[in-house]
């Protein structure tokens, strides 16, 4: 498949899956939705903390009560000190209320290990809109030859969606199925070999943990594509924002920290952004649309262009900003609203990693389904080995053989998912994509189905 | 891993730099949050460490943030905004029922009962059919389809999305796009960003900033030579200049976009800020449908609202939407996948939207205040709006067109040679050095005129009318005093 029909077989999918889902939505028909990774959608709450702060900054009026905790007043009062007017409805700086920014600066400090500086960090409207913004500085639809972004395949269609409609070219890099998803240095090195004469390879995408496919980079792994963006002069695109979605025993280590660990020359040349956001994480705040991003190493010469182009869009929603704060800086033991985040954020936890070891055994138990193990990220991506009748079938109807599956399984079983062409996939291979994280009782509910669709759709096929 | 090094330095060696980077970026500007913003940021922050000044604070006058000047937000929306966001709230009877009611139907309408679950691309529907209900109202009864509404994160994200769908072709076939001089610089950005050709028409000072269809034509014809011209932008309520269009001339440059086979762009933000005697909103899409059938079901066009500004200045919740009217279904299709990439407007903000256009009606208990805080909003406006006019048309060397709508002031500004002069030595358009100079002496920032675009050799100013009247009045007396002092000291 060439990567122009990797890209439009991908947007074709998006679209007929949020068609369907808007349909499901209308008609309040019995579908479970696990087709993005929506926590709130699928059932999960929002955070009382957040809620109450973001509460307490729309209407201050509800500080002047004992009805919400000291901790959420004392927050709302200093994020509405740190507004403009002190309101949510201003405008803000362009890269963030600079005390949010130095929260989030702070969080990457704790979390790392190793510096962070505020000025290199813009919030935007969602991680997405960060991610644009980047490519925009690299990709031209005018040049010739046309630049080239490696993404991983299977990978998020959002960014491959961007980086096409930007003018830039994708090369892909498969990720080794068989070994859990791994990415293999070696496939980057081919990939990049297959760039020349079609396009000229300025950055590398990565998403770690994965979407669709869960895998968990080891720091080995970050070090040697690291070693490989510095020796071959890439741009490293660092999408993180499932960072907080660890099943196993394994840990998260993000870019930055194994960048700085790695010291000179690496650390001080190789040019990095890394992405994060509210979507994801304990807060799954997908609609307040608000993530951010940290530039490392860039050109300061080009920094003062990130802000204009930052500047024009004016700023992110406020809510999304403070969204954003509670994310990085949460209740602490000895606050008030401690305990209760911790029962909250611990049955989100348990839910993400009890469904996440349920859907592997239930779909691995599943004849000719193949699902990898999972050491993180929202979903389970298994692969199927459609009956050759099954593929005639969906050939005949003039669709994938796994949207003919998907549609199947939205007919027959009330299951709304995601294809594995709407991710990109190997050639003659075909996966489905499911969200992990729903209420506990929605899993089984949907592994039951599934268990009872799959059985008879191979049934009906073979 | 040293700040230096995290800032990059530069130089060969780096992926991203200058000369490897996309050129049109290179030409963005965004003067609202340029130079001059980001000296007066760098003030406040030495004021904050005891610096001294011959001023105590700086009055950010450039940017159209009414909140951020002390203009309260609406009681009502914020009540019901909080009530969606925390749902428990809604057993507190501290809340009016109309509140309630509201917060129960957008909650009902997110998924997950959630306004932190994603919505559609194009919007939430129910809030989409509101606005469309609201247009109708508006228009006169006018029919509005929802599915031509696009909600979005504040109109700039839906201008910007409308003229990527515009823009193609190459060399004498590269898309024109027609803006206003002067101009809200996000066009002049985006059309930068995209690689298009910005065509200038000018707006005629002389005339209290009207637009001129003769105008219009001979911009059309000298574009033509070098660019293909399809789109028409229009900003009414003008920013920065305030000017509020007339029935006729909405109906001119209808015909003439008719005539030229030019997709109609109506920026209309501003459409409840309208003060001047003898002034009235006109609706792009309502004039375009009076005129019959022969403009209405051809005239292809997009108009453009907020929750950032009228009597709301909302504009930290990135609320705003699109109507698009007469668009081909194939571009239609595209439409719906380019605002899919966004994944969908904030959610806060769809809901502020939906109040915005469904606002408590006479029969319900929040009316009565809510229309004495819409009421004196927009009253306190229009005697800021009265009132800097006044003031700056006494000042010599001052001229101030009337301000009839928005929330800004574009007076005309006479500079000495002289001035001209130093501000070209130190590499400064002279309005940007005069700019420059009022924020170091007085702590006042506005923007310069040649941020938005004016005719060659005239020198101009941007000023929000939205700080408080009294403190607006002492911001009037020191530019007036500055002003004398400047053209005293260049004489």
């Amino acid at each position: 498949m060439s990567q122009g029909e990797l890209a439009a077989v991908a947007r074709r999918a998006r679209h007929l899956t949020e068609e369907l889902r808007q349909g499901v939505r209308k008609t309040c028909k019995d579908v479970i939705d696990v087709s993005s990774g929506d926590l709130h959608s699928a059932g999960l709450k929002p955070l009382s903390f957040s809620r109450q702060v973001f509460a307490a900054c729309l209407y201050p009026e509800l500080m002047n009560s004992n009805k919400l905790p000291v901790d959420v007043r004392q927050r709302a009062q200093w994020l509405l000190g740190s507004c403009a007017g002190g309101s949510v409805g201003s405008y803000t700086a362009a890269a963030g209320i600079p005390n949010i920014v130095n929260s989030v600066s702070e969080f990457i400090r704790r979390r790392d290990g190793a510096p962070s500086y505020p000025e290199n960090i813009y919030i935007s409207p969602g991680s997405q809109w960060s991610i644009t913004n980047i490519l925009k500085l690299m990709l031209n639809s005018k040049a010739s030859p046309r630049t080239g972004v490696l993404i991983p395949v299977p990978c998020h269609s959002t960014t491959i969606l961007s980086i096409v409609d930007l003018g830039g070219a994708i090369v892909p890099y498969y990720l080794s199925e068989n070994l859990g998803w791994e990415l293999q240095v070696a496939e980057l090195h081919r990939a990049l070999e297959s760039a020349k004469g079609v396009c000229k390879p300025t950055a590398l995408y990565v998403i770690n943990p994965g979407n669709p496919t869960g895998h968990l980079q080891t720091r080995k792994s970050i070090q040697a594509v690291i070693q490989f963006v510095a020796e071959k002069k890439l741009f490293l695109l660092a999408d993180e924002v499932y960072q907080d979605y660890v099943h196993g025993e394994n840990e998260f280590v993000s870019y930055k920290r194994v960048l700085a660990e790695m010291g000179p020359p690496f650390s001080e040349t190789v040019e990095l952004a890394s992405f994060h956001s509210v979507s994801k994480g304990v807060m799954g705040e997908c609609g307040l649309r608000g993530g951010y991003v940290e530039l490392v190493n860039v050109d300061p010469a080009v920094m003062k262009h990130v802000y204009t182009l930052f500047s024009k869009d004016t700023c992110a929603p406020v809510l999304a900003q403070i969204a954003l704060n509670v994310m990085v800086n949460p209740p602490r033991r000895g606050d008030p609203s401690h305990r209760l985040y911790t029962v909250e954020t611990e049955h989100i936890k348990t839910t993400l990693l009890h469904n996440a070891r349920r859907a592997y055994e239930v779909t691995n138990s599943l004849p000719g389904v193949c699902c990898q193990p999972m050491d993180g990220g929202a979903f389970i991506f298994p692969r199927l080995a459609l009956p050759p009748k099954a593929i005639q079938k969906a050939k005949e109807a003039g669709t994938e053989p796994d949207i003919f599956y998907c549609n199947r399984l939205l007919e027959d079983a009330g299951i709304l998912t995601a294809p594995g062409c709407q991710f990109g996939q190997r050639e003659g291979t075909y996966h489905v994509r499911f969200c992990i994280l729903v209420p506990v009782a929605t899993m089984e509910e949907l592994l039951r189905r599934l268990t009872s669709f799959h059985t008879q759709f191979m049934a009906e096929f073979s | 891993m040293s700040q230096p090094a995290l800032n990059g330095v530069s130089g060969p060696g780096k992926v991203l730099t200058l000369d490897s980077m996309n050129p049109n970026v290179k030409r963005v500007d965004y003067a609202v949050r340029g130079p001059l913003v980001q000296r007066a940021v760098q003030i406040e922050k030495e004021l904050e460490q005891g610096v001294k000044k011959p001023f105590t604070e700086v009055i950010k006058a450039n940017i159209g943030d009414a909140h951020a000047m002390g203009q309260k937000p609406i009681t009502f929306f914020r009540q019901v905004l909080a009530l969606c966001s925390y749902p428990d709230l809604l057993e507190d009877d501290k809340f009016p029922e109309d509140a309630k009611k509201r917060a129960r139907r957008i909650l009902g309408a997110c998924g997950g009962q959630s306004i932190g679950a994603y919505s559609a691309s194009q919007g939430i529907e129910c809030i989409r059919q509101d606005v469309a209900r609201y247009i109708e109202r508006r228009d006169g009864g006018i029919a509005s389809n929802p599915d031509t509404i696009y909600l979005s994160t504040g109109a700039s994200d839906a201008i910007v999305t409308m003229l990527k769908l515009l823009v193609s072709g190459a060399g004498r076939d590269r898309t024109g796009v027609m803006i206003p001089i002067p101009q809200y610089p996000l066009y002049s950005a985006a059309l930068a960003d995209l690689g298009a050709v910005q065509v200038n028409y000018y707006l005629d000072e002389d005339r209290c900033w009207s637009l001129d269809v003769k105008e219009l034509r001979r911009s059309l014809h000298a574009a033509r030579e070098h660019c293909s011209p399809r789109v028409l932008c229009i900003i009414n309520p003008g920013n920065p200049t305030g000017q509020v269009q007339n029935r006729q001339c909405i109906e001119d440059v209808i015909r003439f976009a008719k005539e030229e086979h030019l997709f109609l762009m109506a920026d209309e933000v501003y459409q409840d800020n309208v003060y001047a005697e003898g002034c009235e909103f006109h609706s792009f899409k309502k004039v375009l449908f009076e005129m019959g059938p022969e403009y209405s079901s051809t005239v292809e066009m997009a108009s453009f609202h907020s929750t950032s500004k009228c009597y709301m200045g909302e504009c930290g919740f990135r609320g705003g939407y699109m109507e698009v009217i007469n668009m081909d279904p194939e571009v239609k299709a595209q439409l719906i996948k380019l605002v899919s990439v966004r994944l969908c407007p904030p959610v806060p903000g769809q809901a502020l939207l939906d109040l915005v256009v469904n606002p408590p009606q006479p029969d319900e208990p929040s009316y009565t205040s809510f229309m004495k805080e819409r009421t004196a909003v927009l009253a306190a406006l229009a005697e800021k709006a009265r009132l800097t006019q006044e003031i700056f048309n006494a000042v010599p060397g001052i001229t101030c067109n009337p301000v009839q709508g928005a929330m800004y002031t574009f007076p005309c500004i006479t500079l000495p040679q002289k001035a001209i002069a130093k501000a070209k030595e130190e590499g400064q358009i002279a309005d940007a050095f005069y700019c420059m100079r009022l924020l170091e002496e007085e702590g006042i920032c506005l923007v310069p005129g040649s941020g938005f675009g004016q005719r060659e050799g005239t020198f101009h100013f941007r000023m929000t009318i939205l700080p408080p009247t009294e403190k607006l009045k002492i911001v009037l007396q020191k530019i007036r005093e500055f002003h004398l002092r400047f053209t005293q000291e260049f004489s």
